[in-house]
C-alpha cells in the first residue's frame, strides 16, 4: 500500500448509478460461476437426477402408459427438461445457505455495492448452470427417440420458456435459502416445491387420468401450464393459452420472490 | 481531534436476550478502540450495527461523521470490516476475492488490481495469491480477510476478533500488521476476548459483559479501578485450597477467585506488602504448607474478572470448579 494516505472523498460518495449495479451483478455472477465450475461433483448430480428420471420413464415405466395423440418420448422429455430446470433451483437455495453460513454475505453486506445484485448474481449464475443442464438434457433425449416435430423458432421459443420458468423459480429456491439459513435444511426445504410442483403436473402423465380432487390443482399450476406450453411449441398444437397462463404464472413468482427473497436478504444474519 | 466512531445509547433486544444495552462510547480518528468481552458479551452486535448490517432498537451511532441508519451506503464506502464472522470466499483465490472485493467497492478495474497486488505482497501472500482459499491455512485466511478489508482503503477499520483461534506466532504477525496500519492513520476498532490483545493494540478499551458496558479506560485506569494489587497463593495440597480460601477471603472481605488446577488463589486486596504478611501468618497458623505466596500488579483478566464475575476468554480457564470472586448478578 504505497499511496496509502488516508484521504477518501468523505463527503461526495460515489452514487449507485444502474451502470454500477449492473457491474455489481456482473461480477457476482462471475464468482458465482467459478465456483460452479470448481465444484464439478455439484453440476454432475443436478444432471444426474433428470437423466435417472428420464430413462426411467422412456424404458422402465414408459411403456406401460400411453397417451393420446403423442409418442410417449415426445410427451414426457419436454416435462423432463422442466424438471432439470426445477432442481437445478435447488442449488440456488443451497448455495445462499452456504453463504450464509460461510458468513461471505456479511462481507458483501458491508460493501457499498448494489445489494440485489448479490442475489441477482446468484440466480444468473444458476440460470447458466440450468441451461448447461438443459443442453445435455436435450441431446440425451434425442438420443432416445425425442425429436422436435415443430418450427426451428417455435422450439427456440419452447427452450426460452423453460428458461424463463427456471429462473422465475429460482427467487423462490432463493427465499428459501434465506429463510431457513442452514444448507441442509435449505436442499430438504426443496425437495418439496419441486415434488409438488413436478409430479403434481402433467410432466409424467395427463392431468385427466388423475383422482378429481387433485385435478384442479394439477391443470392450473405453474409447472402443468408450462410443460403444455413447452410441448405445444416443441410438438406442434393449440400454443396460446397455456403459454400467456405460464408467462403469468412466471410474472408473479418472480415478483412475488423477488420481492421476499430483497427483504429477507436485507435482514440476513449469519 | 474528531470522534470517527459515536455510540450513544445503544440498545438491540434479540427476542429474550438485551444483547445491547444502553451503550455509549466514542472512537477518536486515528485511535484504537477495543470491545473486550466473553463470548455473547455483544460485541458482534455491535459491530455489526455500526457496519450497517443490523438496525439497533434505539440510540444513536455514527461513523466517519455519518448516521449509520440514514446515510447506511455511504457509510460501506468509508469502512472495513474482517474477522470471525466477515470471510473470504473459499472456491477463489486470494486474488480472486481481492478482486472481487475492489469491483464491489466500485474502483476502477487499474485500480482494484493494483490494490489486490499489493495488498498480497503486504500480507506476504504473493506466492499463494493464485491457489484457491481452501488451501490456505488458518493464518493466510486471517490476513487474506485483513487484505479484503484494506481493499478500499477505508478509514474506519472494524475488526471482530482478528485473532481467535490463531496460534501465538501468527497472531503476533497479525498485530503487527495492524499496527501497521494504526501508524498510518486508520481508526481502529476491534473486538477481542485476549486482554493481551487488548493491551497491546488498544489504548482505549470498553469492557462489555451481557451487553452493558462493564467499564471503559486505558488498561492502566482499568487496573487501577481494581484499587490496589492482588495477593497470589499456590498452596502444595488440594485439599488445603478451600481452607487457604476462607482464611484470605476474611483478610480482604470478598472471595478470591480459586484455580483449582494450579492449587491457585487470586484475590484483590489494598495494603500491599501488610496484607501480605498477614496472609502469610493466618496460612502457616492454619498449617497450610505453601508453594507460592506474593503480591503482584493486577492483570487485565483480574480486572475483568472483578467486573464481570467472570473470565473473559472461555477455554483457556473456564474451570468452573474455580468459584468466581462474585457472582454473575454481583457483578452489574
Amino acid at each position: 500500500m504505497t499511496d496509502a494516505a488516508i484521504s477518501l472523498p468523505r463527503a461526495e460518495t460515489v452514487p449507485l448509478t444502474l451502470r454500477l449495479a449492473v457491474r455489481d451483478i456482473g461480477g457476482i455472477t462471475r464468482r458465482n460461476l467459478l465456483r460452479i465450475i470448481r465444484t464439478p461433483q455439484l453440476l454432475f448430480m443436478s444432471i444426474i437426477q433428470p437423466t435417472i428420471i428420464l430413462l426411467l420413464f422412456r424404458y422402465v415405466l414408459g411403456g406401460a402408459i400411453s397417451v393420446p395423440g403423442l409418442d410417449y418420448v415426445d410427451y414426457v422429455v419436454p416435462g423432463i427438461f422442466l424438471e432439470a430446470v426445477l432442481i437445478g433451483g435447488m442449488t440456488t437455495a443451497l448455495a445462499l445457505a452456504q453463504d450464509l453460513q460461510a458468513g461471505i454475505v456479511d462481507r458483501f453486506r458491508s460493501l457499498p455495492m448494489a445489494r440485489p445484485a448479490f442475489l441477482a448474481g446468484r440466480t444468473l449464475a444458476d440460470v447458466c448452470r440450468s441451461v448447461l443442464a438443459l443442453a445435455f438434457l436435450i441431446g440425451l433425449g434425442m438420443g432416445v427417440g425425442f425429436r422436435f416435430h415443430n418450427s426451428v423458432g417455435a422450439c427456440l421459443v419452447g427452450v426460452a420458456v423453460i428458461i424463463a420458468f427456471g429462473y422465475a423459480m429460482s427467487w423462490v429456491y432463493a427465499s428459501i435459502g434465506l429463510a431457513v439459513k442452514d444448507p441442509q435444511t435449505a436442499q430438504m426445504a426443496s425437495i418439496l416445491p419441486m415434488f409438488i410442483l413436478f409430479f403434481a403436473s402433467s410432466a409424467l402423465v395427463p392431468v385427466s387420468t388423475m383422482p378429481g380432487w387433485l385435478q384442479p390443482f394439477a391443470r392450473n399450476q405453474p409447472a402443468t401450464v408450462t410443460i403444455n406450453a413447452v410441448r405445444a411449441l416443441f410438438e406442434g398444437g393449440p400454443v396460446y393459452h397455456d403459454l400467456w397462463l405460464s408467462a403469468l404464472w412466471c410474472a408473479g413468482i418472480f415478483i412475488v420472490f423477488l420481492a421476499t427473497s430483497l427483504s429477507l436478504y436485507r435482514k440476513a444474519t449469519a | 481531534m474528531n470522534a470517527e466512531v459515536e455510540v450513544e445509547g445503544l440498545t438491540k433486544r434479540f427476542a429474550d436476550t438485551l444483547a445491547l444495552d444502553d451503550v455509549s462510547f466514542s472512537v477518536q480518528q486515528g485511535e484504537v478502540l477495543a470491545l473486550l468481552g466473553p463470548n455473547g458479551a455483544g460485541k458482534t452486535t455491535l459491530i455489526r450495527v455500526l457496519t450497517t448490517l443490523l438496525a439497533a432498537d434505539s440510540g444513536r451511532a455514527r461513523v466517519a461523521g455519518l448516521d449509520v441508519r440514514k446515510d447506511a451506503r455511504a457509510i460501506r464506502t468509508l469502512i472495513g470490516l474482517a474477522g470471525q464472522y466477515a470471510t473470504v470466499d473459499e472456491l477463489l483465490t486470494g486474488r480472486e476475492n481481492l478482486e472481487l472485493i475492489g469491483l464491489l467497492y466500485h474502483l476502477d478495474k487499474g485500480v482494484y488490481r493494483r490494490r489486490a497486488q499489493d495488498a498480497l505482497e503486504r500480507m506476504s501472500l504473493t506466492g499463494a495469491g493464485d491457489h484457491l482459499v481452501k488451501t490456505y491455512s488458518g493464518g493466510m485466511r486471517r490476513r487474506l480477510d485483513l487484505a479484503a478489508s484494506l481493499i478500499g482503503r477505508p478509514p474506519v477499520l472494524f475488526l471482530d476478533e482478528p485473532t481467535t483461534g490463531l496460534d501465538p506466532r501468527t497472531r503476533n504477525d497479525l498485530w503487527q500488521l495492524i499496527e501497521e496500519l494504526v501508524a498510518e492513520g486508520t481508526t481502529l476498532l476491534l473486538t477481542t476476548q485476549y486482554m493481551e490483545e487488548a493491551e497491546h493494540l488498544a489504548r482505549a478499551i470498553v469492557v462489555l459483559d451481557a451487553g452493558r458496558i462493564a467499564a471503559q479506560g486505558t488498561a492502566d485506569e482499568l487496573k487501577d479501578q481494581l484499587g490496589g494489587d492482588v495477593l497470589e497463593v499456590r498452596v502444595a495440597r488440594r485439599a488445603d485450597l478451600d481452607k487457604a480460601a476462607s482464611l484470605i477471603a476474611g483478610l480482604a472481605g470478598a472471595l478470591p477467585r480459586v484455580d483449582a488446577d494450579l492449587n491457585c488463589l487470586a484475590l484483590p486486596v489494598n495494603g500491599g506488602p501488610r496484607v501480605l504478611i498477614a496472609a502469610g501468618r493466618a496460612l502457616d497458623d492454619a498449617g497450610v504448607e505453601l508453594e507460592d505466596l506474593g503480591i503482584r500488579r493486577p492483570s487485565l483478566d483480574d480486572v475483568f474478572l472483578t467486573l464481570t464475575g467472570h473470565p473473559a476468554a472461555p477455554a483457556a480457564q473456564a474451570d468452573d470448579a474455580g468459584q468466581p470472586a462474585r457472582s454473575p448478578e454481583a457483578g452489574r
